[in-house]
């Protein structure tokens, strides 16, 4: 088991690097190949009209015309031992992991992160419950109650759900559920630590919008899976033998089922907990996506590249409780001792 | 040219597409509109006059701060946001109407005054100012405030370099490599605490015209963190800050107790706290301002498209509404070492259908046609001067062809309109004069290009312009202070032009031009330098150099829980330091 461990969590250490790798060449070499230059990537980062002076200054200082190999290997080593950066006459330290300042607004880039964490963790969160719980239990009814009106209704809102993007919905929400009824305050996130029921109050609208799109996706996996796995022979066996049909469905239907929903939720949830963009833009709300996606509009380097190795974290974290859970799920992969 | 946040268009652009099928008119809402001051009731006159205190100042806006460390910012808004915790030397008139933008003292204990050729000014600042921490403010941290800004070695990128530009110290100082960085730099001088004499390369008679900017706030030595600092600015105006600012999300400021009303002419300092909300979508930002559910949108360019149009259309909300000038004025420029021959140039500026490309720019509440280049908010602006009239606007079409006769191309001529990508109202302005031109044979192909390297590399670079026939390309200029040399010099003077990043960008350099932008800088009195500029601007248009379009209008909801709402032209937004809320 510990060896199964050791060697999922190389793997994703590996993939980490990959991703790095990937996306530094992506935003540092591209550019070069385009014709940018080193001065031309720098204007990005200073005022409306720039003296020679400033942008000479700005690319000495974030190091952009130094060869890719050893933009690279700085990287590299920043967030892995750490650096020190001056700043007027001050020298900061900056120790490992470190993701390095933002050229545009000079912070830290892994504080910065951190403090957007709660608002992305709190979306995720209750997201994930809404949409696992709502989208399995649908599921499951809609198999169960196969061809009935439920079923039909209840099918039909997923696909709805599935084809209606996330701007539509949320700010259909805002527009009404907020500003036209009030039945909802002004999104504006509070901490749960701060005040719990604020924070459920502020956080639902996001929750369910994000939770529709991929509740519905669950709910047809689901509903998919058990009608496969109710046509087969030992759920038959299982009635013959006068089992109670709660019985039948949830112990021997639902858990084979799931085991294809947990594969799913697992990518989900890391993609989620790595920034959701769009929930995030359209709801005003502070995290990691919001974070990623001005980094991205304004070209900020560091941050595109800490908030990407975030997210493929957050993905390979979730994929590997994923692997560690499928015997839990279904005991017929349990790994031989 | 002072920076209007340009992202916010087209993401603006494209979140209206989705909010525009759920805009219901909901006017009614909240607070009740159709009870407001009167449409463009805050240009003239103070809406809702007050002096009740407290409460919370709440803004919000979709993009970010430059920075907020006065010495690294260069947004309008920013400007005129930060003189609640940095002080700066000399104000904007805080009254609305016609002597808004007059100058006076801030810190400053009266107005600079200058020596016999405006080359070295002194100015007095106040005893007993004070900063957060009670230390006493002295003309020394005033002198390391505008070094910093713009003597760091490219440090604190951001802001302007007028100081840089006309101090007569060496350009390449940098503040932060300076052991004595006070002793060392000597073209400000501090003879005592609360005097600063400022010794200048070349005449400069609006030199207290750049005494308004941020970076004339006063820094500690021993606080200045470079980049660092906007975390945490110390404060000298009425409030300082809750906490660090924090990019991408908030800011919010509390009173300062050590700020000293008295010292004060221009801050009434009303509410208790101010909070800004950085992130918001724009039309999120224009849906709770309409709401009630928050009061001043901090860009100050207006409402979003999605609620121009709503509230366009909508009567009982237009007592809630100002539509006022943006300072700028939108403009055709006419590259002159494409176009060579004067009279082409003319031809061009008579066959111009002025009345379509205002339609191009939104009609009457997008702005005003214009007739000439200085906005008629700016002393020397004469809107009602036009040398080249027409019935309805609709272009001279025979005064046009004479000219083009003159000019020895009788059938017209073929040329490039440049335009910025993704500038919609742009690109219509330059499709109505691309029409407009084939009704006399001059056929003009529009050719967009990226936005961001406009000037660098494309209509402002001269080789590109020169090799790519481009005869006119499509802009606009807002000043970085509100006068005619503020305005126009850096897009009329011979000497401002540039090979690339240039801004002149018809490559105007005429003798009697330049003679006159220099003569400005030694005229004291502003009537006089008011009349120098409109002389420029008829020249200007003589040289038919630049087709002016638009001076175009901005659409500001103006909540009705504000108190003390007037609008600054000098900022072309409403007063910050002077709103109050009183939520009734």
């Amino acid at each position: 088991m510990l060896t199964y461990i050791l060697r999922r969590l190389g793997a994703g250490l590996l993939l980490l690097a990959i991703v790095t790798m990937v996306t530094f060449w992506i935003f540092y070499v591209l550019p070069r190949w385009a014709g940018v230059t080193p001065e031309g990537m720098a204007a990005m980062y200073v005022g409306k009209a720039p003296t020679p002076e400033a942008l000479a200054a700005t690319v000495d200082r974030l190091g952009l015309d130094q060869p890719i190999a050893v933009q690279f290997y700085d990287f590299v080593r920043t967030l892995l031992l750490g650096t020190e950066y001056t700043f007027g006459r001050q020298t900061v330290e900056c120790a490992a992991p470190c993701l390095g300042y933002s050229f545009t607004t000079n912070t830290p880039v892994l504080e910065q992160i951190l403090s957007r964490l709660p608002v992305t963790m709190s979306l995720a969160a209750g997201a994930a419950v809404i949409w696992v719980v709502g989208g399995v239990a649908v599921g499951v009814l809609s198999a169960v109650k196969k061809g009935s009106v439920f079923d039909r209704l209840a099918m039909s809102l997923a696909l709805v759900g599935v084809s209606l993007p996330i701007y539509f919905t949320g700010l259909l929400s805002l527009a009404f559920l907020v500003h036209t009824w009030n039945l909802f305050p002004v999104p504006r996130y509070v901490p749960l630590t701060e005040d719990p029921v604020a924070w459920v109050q502020v956080m639902i609208l996001p929750w369910v919008t994000l939770a529709f799109l991929h509740a519905a996706q669950y709910a047809r996996q689901t509903r998919a899976g058990m009608l496969e796995t109710l046509g087969e022979d030992y759920i038959r066996t299982a009635r013959a033998k006068g089992l109670s049909e709660r019985r039948v469905i949830f112990k021997h239907a639902l858990r084979p089922t799931l085991t294809p929903i947990v594969t799913i939720f697992g990518l989900d949830l890391g993609l989620v907990l790595g920034g959701a963009i769009l929930t995030e833009t359209t709801f005003s709300l502070n995290g990691v996506g919001k974070y990623a996606i001005d980094a991205i509009v304004a070209k900020d380097l560091p941050v595109i590249l800490g908030v990407t190795l975030m997210g493929a974290f957050f993905i390979v974290l979730c994929n590997l409780i994923v692997d560690l859970l499928y015997p839990v799920v279904d005991p017929r992969v349990r790994i031989a001792k | 040219m002072r920076k209007r946040t340009l992202g916010f268009v087209a993401l603006g652009a494209a979140a209206s597409i989705f909010l525009s099928a759920c805009g219901g008119g909901n006017g009614s809402d909240g607070n009740g509109g159709g009870e407001g001051a009167g449409f463009n009731a805050a240009e003239t006159a103070i809406v809702n006059p007050s002096d009740k205190t407290g409460g919370t100042l709440r803004y919000a806006i979709q993009s970010d701060f430059d920075s907020v460390d006065p010495g690294n910012t260069y947004y309008g808004f920013s400007w005129n946001f930060s003189r609640y915790f940095a002080r700066t030397l000399l104000a904007y008139n805080p009254e609305p109407g016609e002597n808004a933008t007059d100058l006076v003292p801030d810190m400053a204990a009266g107005m600079p005054t200058p020596n016999e050729d405006f080359t070295e000014w002194t100015v007095e600042i106040q005893q007993g100012l004070k900063y957060e921490d009670g230390t006493e403010i002295t003309a020394q941290d005033i002198k390391y405030g505008i070094i910093r800004g713009d003597f760091n070695g490219g440090t604190l990128v951001n802001g302007p370099s007028y100081f840089a530009q006309k101090l007569d110290a060496d350009p390449d100082f940098n503040v932060y490599e300076s052991s004595d960085p006070l002793g060392e730099f000597d073209a400000i001088e501090t003879p005592d605490d609360h005097t600063l004499v400022f010794h200048l390369k070349e005449s400069f008679s609006e030199f207290p015209n750049i005494l308004i900017m941020p970076q004339t706030a006063p820094v500690p030595v021993d606080a200045d963190t470079g980049e660092l600092y906007q975390q945490h600015v110390v404060s000298s105006g009425p409030y300082k800050f809750d906490g660090d600012y924090e990019p991408g999300v908030q800011l919010n400021l509390v009173r300062n107790e050590e700020w000293d009303p008295e010292t004060d002419p221009i801050r009434p300092a009303l509410p208790d706290r101010i909070e800004v909300e950085i992130g918001v979508n724009q039309d999120e930002i224009d849906e709770r301002l309409v709401n009630g559910e928050l009061d001043v949108d901090l860009s100050g360019v207006g409402v979003g498209p999605a609620m121009h149009s709503r509230l366009a259309s909508d009567q009982s909300e237009r007592p809630n509404i100002d539509n006022l000038f943006s300072g700028a004025t939108r403009y055709v420029n006419i590259h002159i070492p494409v176009i060579e021959d004067v009279n082409c140039r003319q031809a061009i500026m008579y066959a111009a259908d002025r009345d379509s490309m205002h339609r191009a720019w939104g009609g009457e509440l997008g702005g005003d046609i214009a007739t000439n280049l200085i906005p008629p908010q700016i002393p020397g602006s004469n809107p009602e001067s036009d040398l080249y009239p027409s019935e309805d606007n609709k272009g001279d079409l025979d005064s046009a062809r004479e000219k083009l006769e003159e000019c020895g191309e009788p059938d017209g001529f073929e040329t490039v309109i440049a335009v910025r990508e993704g500038r919609e109202n742009d690109v219509q302005t330059a499709q109505a004069l691309q029409e407009a031109l084939s009704r006399v044979g001059i056929e003009a192909a529009v050719e967009t290009y990226p936005a961001g390297d406009f000037y660098g590399q494309y209509a402002g670079s001269q080789d590109f312009v020169r090799e790519n026939n481009i005869g006119l390309s499509v802009s606009g200029w807002i000043p970085d202070w509100p006068t005619g040399y503020g305005f126009a010099q850096a897009i009329t003077d011979g000497r401002a032009i540039q090979e690339t990043g240039n801004y002149n960008m018809a490559e105007l350099d005429d003798p009697e031009i330049n003679e006159l932008w220099d003569r400005s800088m030694q005229t004291e009195d502003p009537e006089e330098r008011a009349d120098i500029y409109a002389k420029i601007d008829t020249l200007v248009m003589e040289q038919a150099a630049i087709l002016p379009v638009v001076f175009d209008r901005a659409m500001f909801y103006r909540s009705p829980e504000l108190t003390n709402v007037y609008f600054q032209p000098g900022y072309a937004m409403y007063d910050f330091m002077a709103l109050g809320v009183d939520r009734g």
